[in-house]
C-alpha cells in the first residue's frame, strides 16, 4: 500500500513558492496585454470599417474555438519557421495575453453595446471631447457592468496559465514538474500546487473586488 | 524530414476519434453528475447545498490541468486501474459535472418562482415538480451555456495530451516531431478544432438569441 508522504512538499515549499510568484507575474502581465488587446479590439471591431471589423471578429473566433495547448504549440514551435523566434517566458506571456485577448474583446463588446446612444450623444452634445465621451461616458460605465465577467475570464486566464508548463515556461506547473521527476512523488506534489492555484485565484479574485469598489464606487 | 500526407492526415483522424470520444463520454458522464449536483444545489437541505458549493469552488477555482494531474495520479494510487482512459475520463466527468452543476443551478433558480409555487398548489411531490416542471423549462434556459461548455469541453480535452494521452493535440506533436513542420500540423489541427467548436458555437448563440427574443 502506498504511504503518503508531503515531506518532500515541505522541504521544497520555498521552490514552489518561487514558482507561485512566477506565474503572478506570468498572469498579470498576460492579463494587461488582453486588457489592451480587448480594449482596442472591441473599439476596431465597433468601427464602421468593414475589414476591421471582419478581420477582428475572425480573430475572435479563431482563438475563442481553438484550444490554448494548440495555440500555444503553434507560437512556440511554427513561428520559428517564418522567422519569429521568441523563449518560453516570452511565448507563454503572448499566448497568454492574445488568448484572454479574444475573450475580452467579446466581453467589452458586450458591455459597450450596453451603453445607449442615448448617452453618448448626450455628452456629446454637451461639449465633451470624443476622447473624454469614450473614457468617461462609454468605457468606464461598460467595464462596471462586465467588471464580474471580466474578472471570472482574467481568473480562468491564471489558471490556464498551468498549461505554460508544456513549453516549459517558468511558473509553478513547471517547477511542480521538475519536484515530480526528482523525487517521484505526483500525487502529493500536485496535491500541493492545486492547493495553491485555487489560493492564487482566491487572491486574485479579492483583488480585482478591491480595485472594482474603489474604481467604480459611484451611484448609478 | 518528411511531408505531411495521407497518412499523416489519417493518424490525426484517429486522435480525432479520441477526442471526439472523450468529449462525449465527459460530457455525457458530466451530464448525469451535474444534473444530481445541481438539485443538490437547489435542495432544501443545507448540508447538501454547502458540499456542493464546495465542490463547485473546487473545480471552477483550480486549473483543469491540475484536476487532470490530480485524479490520474489519485486513481493509480488507489488501484481503481491503471488504464490512462479510466483515469483521464473520470477527471474529465467530474470535472464536466461540477460546471454543468453550476449552469443547470443557475437555470433551475431562473425559472419564475410562480411555477414551483402553482405547482405545490396542484399537489405535486417533490420529482414531479423537479423533472415535469422546472426541469424541462430550466433545460431551455441552460442551453447556451452548456453548448458554451460543451465547446470549452472539447477544447479541454486537448490537455489529456499533456499527461501522454493520444487524442488529437498529442497525434499533431507527434506528427510534428516526426516530419518537423510544425507550422502545418498545428494549423491543420487548429483547423480541425475550429471545424468541431465553431459550429457548436453558433449554434449556442442562436439558442442565445432565440432566448432574449422570447423573452421580450
Amino acid at each position: 500500500m502506498y504511504k503518503l508522504d508531503f515531506t518532500v512538499v515541505v522541504e521544497r515549499f520555498p521552490e514552489l513558492l518561487i514558482g507561485a510568484m512566477a506565474t503572478i507575474a506570468l498572469s498579470s502581465t498576460g492579463i494587461i496585454i488582453a486588457l489592451i488587446i480587448g480594449v482596442g479590439g472591441a473599439l476596431l471591431r465597433n468601427s464602421k470599417n468593414a475589414y476591421l471589423h471582419f478581420i477582428v471578429s475572425s480573430f475572435v473566433e479563431l482563438i475563442r474555438n481553438t484550444p490554448f495547448l494548440v495555440q500555444i504549440f503553434f507560437l512556440f514551435f511554427a513561428l520559428p519557421f517564418i522567422g519569429v523566434k521568441m523563449g518560453p517566458n516570452m511565448t507563454a506571456v503572448i499566448a497568454l495575453g492574445i488568448n484572454g485577448g479574444a475573450y475580452a474583446i467579446e466581453i467589452i463588446r458586450g458591455g459597450i453595446d450596453s451603453v445607449s446612444r442615448g448617452q453618448r450623444e448626450a455628452a456629446l452634445a454637451i461639449g465633451l471631447s470624443r476622447l473624454d465621451v469614450f473614457r468617461y461616458v462609454i468605457l468606464k460605465p461598460a467595464l462596471r457592468a462586465i467588471y464580474p465577467s471580466l474578472t471570472s475570464q482574467f481568473v480562468l486566464l491564471l489558471l490556464t496559465s498551468s498549461v505554460c508548463a508544456s513549453i516549459a515556461a517558468f511558473e509553478l506547473t513547471s517547477l511542480a514538474q521538475k519536484i515530480e521527476s526528482d523525487t517521484f512523488r505526483s500525487f502529493e506534489v500536485y496535491f500541493t500546487i492545486t492547493a495553491i492555484y485555487l489560493a492564487l485565484s482566491w487572491l486574485l479574485m479579492s483583488v480585482f473586488g478591491l480595485i472594482g469598489r474603489r474604481a467604480f464606487a459611484y451611484p448609478t | 524530414m518528411g511531408k505531411f500526407g495521407p497518412d499523416q492526415f489519417v493518424f490525426l483522424m484517429q486522435g480525432l476519434k479520441w477526442t471526439i470520444l472523450l468529449a462525449s463520454i465527459s460530457f455525457i458522464g458530466g451530464a448525469v453528475v451535474g444534473l444530481g449536483v445541481a438539485l443538490a444545489r437547489t435542495s432544501n437541505y443545507r448540508i447538501l447545498r454547502s458540499a456542493t458549493s464546495a465542490y463547485i469552488a473546487l473545480f471552477q477555482g483550480t486549473p483543469l490541468l491540475m484536476q487532470l494531474f490530480v485524479i490520474f495520479y489519485g486513481v493509480a494510487l488507489l488501484n481503481i486501474s491503471t488504464d490512462p482512459w479510466v483515469a483521464v475520463s473520470l477527471a474529465f466527468t467530474a470535472h464536466a459535472s461540477a460546471f454543468l452543476g453550476e449552469i443547470w443551478r443557475g437555470s433551475i433558480e431562473a425559472v419564475p418562482r410562480g411555477q414551483t409555487e402553482a405547482a405545490r398548489a396542484l399537489g405535486l411531490n417533490y420529482w414531479s415538480r423537479m423533472f415535469d416542471v422546472l426541469l424541462p423549462q430550466a433545460l431551455k434556459i441552460s442551453l447556451p451555456a452548456t453548448i458554451g461548455f460543451l465547446v470549452q469541453l472539447v477544447k479541454g480535452t486537448s490537455l489529456a495530451a499533456i499527461v501522454g494521452f493520444v487524442e488529437l493535440a498529442r497525434a499533431g506533436q507527434i506528427i510534428s516531431n516526426l516530419i518537423f513542420q510544425p507550422l502545418i500540423v498545428f494549423g491543420i489541427v487548429g483547423l480541425i478544432y475550429f471545424a468541431i467548436c465553431w459550429p457548436l458555437s453558433l449554434l449556442g448563440e442562436r439558442f442565445e438569441r432565440s432566448l432574449t427574443a422570447g423573452a421580450q
